[in-house]
């Protein structure tokens, strides 16, 4: 009965602290504006298949290379595929590679940071060590050293990402709960018999959330541009799967006459990357209690 | 200071030993045996064999390790190209100037526009300057840096063919893969010299400074950048490395033959030793870039230089 009650208690604190942030987000307009932009990609992603006006793989040649036109609004590539109908079939690729690379380097970063930040010491040193080897080899070399190994692939793709990603989330998590642990509530749980195990996941965790939601929201926009970039040179998804990285590369041999092929797919991609790294930055400044007032 | 700097190259060593101990572990679980691929479809059990032997992939995991790792400390070698059997060393040094020269191109740019751009809209915050500038810099941020370089081959090259569409030799056709690669550098520094600016300008000393009535430019450069620094530094050098694996987009996007190129080539003939070799003279070039980092904030800051005094 007690412990229903305190954790009724916490949820309703929990709550106003996000209504606070969610306030303090709203009158961020550039913020808002990458909110709307991530719903628009999200939406274009789950309904693909009612909004693309074309198959994303059919191939009409006597249509090929037409410029933007009524039929086709963003034109059509040199298989006479629709652009338009790749580019939102792309979104699911795009926002899937973000959401699972991040989820793999929340994940395990997370781990890793909580672990080396709990326990110190010899422990603390040895992965946080490994993580400064991670972090010095830049990640878009890192996922290209990991894709050689593992082969192209959506699958393998996500994986190179999302391990590349670790170091930093690994990072924030530790700083997190080197200042967490110290605190009374972690004492105290600690008194009535709490395991580590117990600790770390109740109590600590759910207080890192705010520096992990921030890197979040960026590493998925850096997740989604290595993820593109290593598609550009082909190491990615392999055609005909509408990746916007991998459309923009094939249009390449085209840009002197049709420039159009090259331009809508990296103008998806800038827009996304906008979109998340303008809700980055708001978040970091809604959640950051310095700018508070 | 120099106990400083010894403490930093001891720190090196390990992460540089961790660098090549993960580059070796990948090679190693690449699929394909090198013995077979470098002797091509019609080679003999027997040859291949043979040349396992040779090379040493018979030896347990950890002896190859060292094997590779004593190579690579004293004779330099890091394995030999599956397609042109050619030391991969040499075909690193020789495209190793070119992704150097673009990507020092690229950190000039983004020192020469970054950061006066984030000092004045710090002095002017707020206004309609640092409004744009900053609205552009996040632009910027999103470009992916291969769709820009396209789009400045569009522009400059296919339609007013003022600038060369290639190669990185003339001083012409370095502008624009610099500024490719450079205009993310300049967004990164534009806004970190913004904030780090910010953060100095509203403490006291800056307030008593004006006070004694010094000159506004003075207080600007003399003691608020000055005491900016540091973010700024660590960001032009975390900075450098991520334009060193920038450069491998920009260079297969102009066609420079860096080592970029070169392992973008290899990927697609499945040349895994020039693959991995490219990506460990990298990392290793990067772990050099954070030493001296560390060792200019030794210089720039004299707390940290009083601790090793």
């Amino acid at each position: 009965m007690s412990e229903s009650k305190v954790s009724n208690k916490s949820n309703v604190k929990r709550q106003t602290q996000l209504g606070e942030v969610w306030t303090r987000l709203k009158k961020n307009k550039l913020a808002m504006t990458g909110v709307l932009i991530i719903i628009i990609m999200a939406i274009i992603a789950i309904f693909a298949d009612f909004i693309a006006p074309y198959d994303y793989a059919e191939q009409n040649l006597s249509s090929s290379l037409q410029f933007p036109s009524k039929s086709h609004i963003f034109g059509t590539d040199e298989f006479g595929r629709d652009i338009f109908s790749r580019l939102i079939f792309g979104s699911r690729i795009s926002l899937a590679v973000g959401f699972i690379a991040v989820g793999i380097a929340v994940i395990i970063g997370g781990i890793l940071g909580s672990v080396a930040g709990f326990y110190g010491g010899v422990i603390d040193n040895f992965i946080m060590r490994c993580m400064d080897v991670l972090l010095s080899i830049p990640p878009i070399l890192l996922s290209i050293a990991i894709l050689a190994a593992l082969g192209p692939g959506l699958m393998n793709l996500m994986i190179a990402t999302g391990i590349s990603a670790i170091p930093g989330y690994a990072r924030i998590v530790r700083a997190s709960v080197l200042s967490i642990k110290e605190q009374e509530f972690v004492e105290a749980a600690r008194a009535v018999g709490s395991t580590d195990i117990r600790i770390i996941i109740k109590h600590i965790i759910p207080n890192c959330l705010a520096p992990l939601m921030v890197q979040a929201t960026l590493g998925m926009a850096s997740a989604i541009l290595t993820a593109a970039g290593l598609s550009f040179i082909g190491l990615g998804i392999q055609p005909p799967t509408p990746e916007w990285g991998a459309m923009l590369s094939g249009g390449r041999g085209f840009i002197r006459d049709y420039p159009y092929i090259t331009f809508f797919p990296g103008l998806a991609i800038a827009m996304t990357i906008f979109g998340l790294n303008v809700l980055g930055d708001g978040l970091r400044d809604a959640l950051d209690p310095k700018l508070k007032n | 200071m120099i106990k400083y700097i010894l403490r930093r190259l001891l720190f090196f060593i390990p992460v540089i030993l961790g660098v090549i101990f993960i580059v070796f572990t990948l090679l190693h679980i690449t699929p394909g045996d090198p013995a077979k691929i470098i002797l091509g479809q019609g080679a003999t059990p027997e040859s291949v064999q043979a040349l396992r032997q040779e090379m040493g992939l018979n030896k347990p995991f950890l002896v190859q390790f060292f094997i590779y790792l004593r190579d690579l400390i004293i004779h330099q070698d890091i394995g030999i190209s599956y397609v042109t059997k050619m030391p991969v060393m040499v075909s690193i040094l020789g495209c190793l100037p070119y992704t150097f020269k673009l990507a020092l191109a690229s950190i000039f740019v983004g020192i020469i526009f970054g950061i006066p751009t984030g000092i004045i809209s710090a002095v002017k915050q707020y206004s309609i300057f640092d409004n744009v500038t900053m609205v552009l810099a996040l632009i910027g941020l999103s470009m992916p840096v291969f769709w820009l370089g396209l789009l400045l081959i569009i522009l400059f090259s296919v339609q007013l063919g003022w600038l060369p569409a290639s190669g990185f030799d003339s001083f012409k056709s370095m502008i624009l893969p610099s500024l490719a690669l450079g205009s993310q550098s300049v967004a990164m520094f534009a806004r970190m010299t913004r904030s780090s600016m910010l953060e100095i300008i509203r403490q006291d000393y800056i307030r008593t400074i004006r006070a004694k009535g010094q000159k506004e430019i003075v207080i600007t450069i003399m003691h608020t950048l000055r005491n900016s620094l540091i973010p700024i530094i660590t960001i032009v050098g975390v900075q450098f490395g991520t334009l060193l694996g920038g450069a491998l987009l920009t260079e297969s996007v102009f066609s420079i033959p860096g080592i970029g190129r070169l392992m973008v080539d290899s990927i697609k003939t499945r040349d895994y030793p020039v693959v991995q070799g490219g990506v460990l003279i990298i990392a290793i070039f990067v772990c050099i870039v954070n030493l001296i980092v560390d060792i200019i904030y030794g210089f720039v800051d004299p707390r940290i230089k009083s601790q090793y005094v």
